[in-house]
């Protein structure tokens, strides 16, 4: 019992620290809160005059694609911070810590949530602007955003491992670059994926990010009236298909991390 | 008094490298031990075994009472790290990050807190204290990190080279601060490669090579194992080479040692600063020009190089280490 308030006092505090470089570091504050209504507003009047949605607006149906790739890229910040912290040895002084050690890997996945929190916030004011509605009610909607940081945070945890394995910030923004934008490419985010090409869109599918969409779409009430019913089962379940994924993700990648974590030493 | 730090045959493989090979240990209460050894030679391996981050592919170890592989967290809730390179968070300031150690020492938010500005004070970083870390210099990092380590006064101390790629300046500073530390009680297990700072600071060597201990003692011991004093004549030019070692031949109590392209002769000698006057005279007597000259005593560079056959810092750094002790040398005489 103990030991649990005591994880959630050192996740606290780990998680704190993690935040203060919002305030502290430009590139977190611009990646944070700026590139996401940057993303907002280049998709909306780019793609947006080009890219019909029968019988809607582009925009309500970006909106939540857009959502799902930017709080999936959130993660990068678990991959990018672990890396960091090992680089600079401030995980061997954890390590050498008599706190919770599960709270370094938790109270980073958890900063990554907050993180997301903001952007969403930013992202969903910024879509506003732009002429994008939550059409459904005000639950519905809280239930997509909650959907949104779920997905995203068992994500992290991926990058948690990523981080642990790779101990190269540079390397790391590269690969999470390499592996992540195709995977919220080939979906349904930014085009439908009916439109795709047949093994892209079986890919499209049954990516858990097309699932994660398709459930913020119909939470947010951003689908047209009429368009037809997607024919694979992933798309037609799509919420429940979602939270699988996430709690696949973290049964895996959860204990991974917290293996390597325990041999995780500076190199060199 | 009994040990505080023991460690029993511990090995460790890095794939084909030996970091440590079957490496034994023991620190008795409130004395400062100095690991000494060159880049590589396992010091830092061995501390990270100790400190609970690292466990070796055999062996074992207690550090304050209890075993650091079965026993984990006591042994964390004992030890203060300070390690290699200073491990602060950059962007958080000198009280943040010292504030978050006490917090994860359980420490509660007050205590923390208070813990924090003491410290600041004690290491000179009251002003510095709220700026982020990374506007600190090199040796402020190093205070800081130290500090850390310090924050919740734990009895062993383990400072994993402290003071590497600090400028003099700053060595000094730091020494000053690890003193202060060991009169107050701690035990203190400290790695460096620098031959001066584990003569200033410990009580007892040992000197590793290739993760095996080669020797140990006090400075003192080790410094006899090597031998006495000797004198050091350095010519100004190359022809006077030969005039100098029969002079230096008369006052040598043993075989000379020549170094015909740095114009350099070194006799072994017996009766320090007068032997050195006498043979001053007589060189002058001979007409020999001078570019330098010490009395030097064995350092501990010279046990390093009397028990592996190879110098301890081949990159250099060795030079200033000489420089230095013929200064020493010199004032002496």
């Amino acid at each position: 019992m103990m030991a649990v308030v005591h994880m959630f006092a050192d996740t606290a505090v780990i998680a704190k620290r993690n935040l203060i470089k919002i305030k502290r570091v430009p590139e977190v504050l611009v990646f944070v809160l700026l590139s996401p209504i940057m993303f907002v507003l280049l998709f909306a009047y780019v793609f947006g005059g080009s890219i019909n949605i029968p019988g809607g607006s582009y925009r309500e149906f970006l909106i939540a694609g857009i959502f799902a790739q930017t709080v999936v890229f959130g993660s990068t910040f678990t991959g990018v911070g672990i890396a960091d912290d090992i680089q600079k040895g401030i995980i061997d002084r954890f390590r050498s810590l008599p706190m919770s050690q599960a709270a370094v890997l938790i109270g980073r996945t958890a900063s990554d949530v907050v993180y997301n929190v903001l952007t969403l916030l930013i992202m969903g004011l910024t879509g506003l602007v732009v002429g994008w509605r939550i059409n459904s009610s005000l639950w519905e909607g809280l239930v997509g955003f909650g959907l949104l940081l779920a997905f995203a945070y068992s994500f992290s945890w991926t990058m948690a491992l990523v981080g642990l394995l790779v101990p190269s910030v540079e390397v790391i923004n590269n690969a999470s670059f390499m592996v992540i934008f195709p995977v919220t490419f080939i979906a349904n985010t930014f085009v439908p994926a009916e439109n795709l090409p047949t093994v892209l869109r079986t890919f499209a599918e049954w990516n858990p990010i097309s699932a994660l969409t398709q459930a913020v779409r119909e939470l947010f009430g951003n689908i047209p009236p009429g368009t037809p019913e997607p024919t694979a089962w992933p798309l037609q379940n799509p919420v429940i298909y979602t939270l699988i994924w996430a709690a696949l993700i973290i049964a895996v990648f959860a204990p991974l991390a917290s293996i390597r974590y325990q041999k995780a030493v500076k190199q060199g | 008094m009994g040990n505080v730090i023991e460690a029993f045959g511990l090995v460790k493989h890095y794939g084909d490298v030996v970091a440590l090979d079957g490496l034994d240990l023991a620190v008795s209460e409130g004395s400062v031990y100095g690991l000494l050894g060159p880049n590589g030679a396992g010091k830092t391996t061995a501390v990270s075994i100790l400190a609970t981050l690292l466990a070796p592919d055999s062996g074992s170890a207690r550090v304050a009472g209890a075993d650091v592989l079965k026993e984990p967290a006591r042994v964390r809730e004992r030890i203060g790290l300070s390690g290699q390179y200073a491990a602060l968070d950059e962007h958080l300031t000198g009280f943040e990050n010292l504030d978050m150690i006490g917090r994860l020492y359980r420490l509660g938010r007050s205590r923390s807190r208070t813990r924090a500005r003491e410290l600041l004070e004690v290491f000179d970083l009251t002003e510095a204290g709220n700026r982020p870390v990374k506007t600190y210099s090199g040796g402020m990092r190093r205070r800081l990190d130290l500090a850390g380590a310090l924050v919740a006064s734990p009895p062993v101390l383990f400072l994993d080279e402290p003071t590497t790629g600090l400028d003099p300046r700053s060595r000094l500073d730091l020494w000053g601060v690890i003193r202060e530390l060991v009169a107050r009680g701690s035990t203190l297990l400290l790695t460096t490669q620098y031959l001066e700072e584990a003569d200033h600071l410990a009580d007892r060597i040992m000197v590793i090579d290739q993760g095996r201990d080669i020797a140990q003692g006090t400075p003192d011991e080790l410094k006899t194992l090597v031998g006495g004093e000797r004198i050091e004549v350095t010519v100004v030019s190359a022809s006077d080479l030969p005039r100098a070692q029969e002079v230096m031949q008369r006052f040598a109590v043993g075989e000379l040692a020549s170094e015909v392209r740095n114009r350099k002769v070194t006799a072994p000698i017996s009766g320090g600063a007068a032997v050195l006057t006498k043979a001053l005279r007589a060189l002058d007597a001979e007409g020999v020009d001078l570019h330098d000259v010490g009395l030097r005593r064995p350092t501990l560079n010279d046990v390093f190089l009397t028990l592996t056959g190879h110098a301890a810092e081949p990159n250099g750094s060795r030079g200033t280490s000489e420089g230095q002790s013929s200064l020493r040398g010199k004032a002496a005489s």
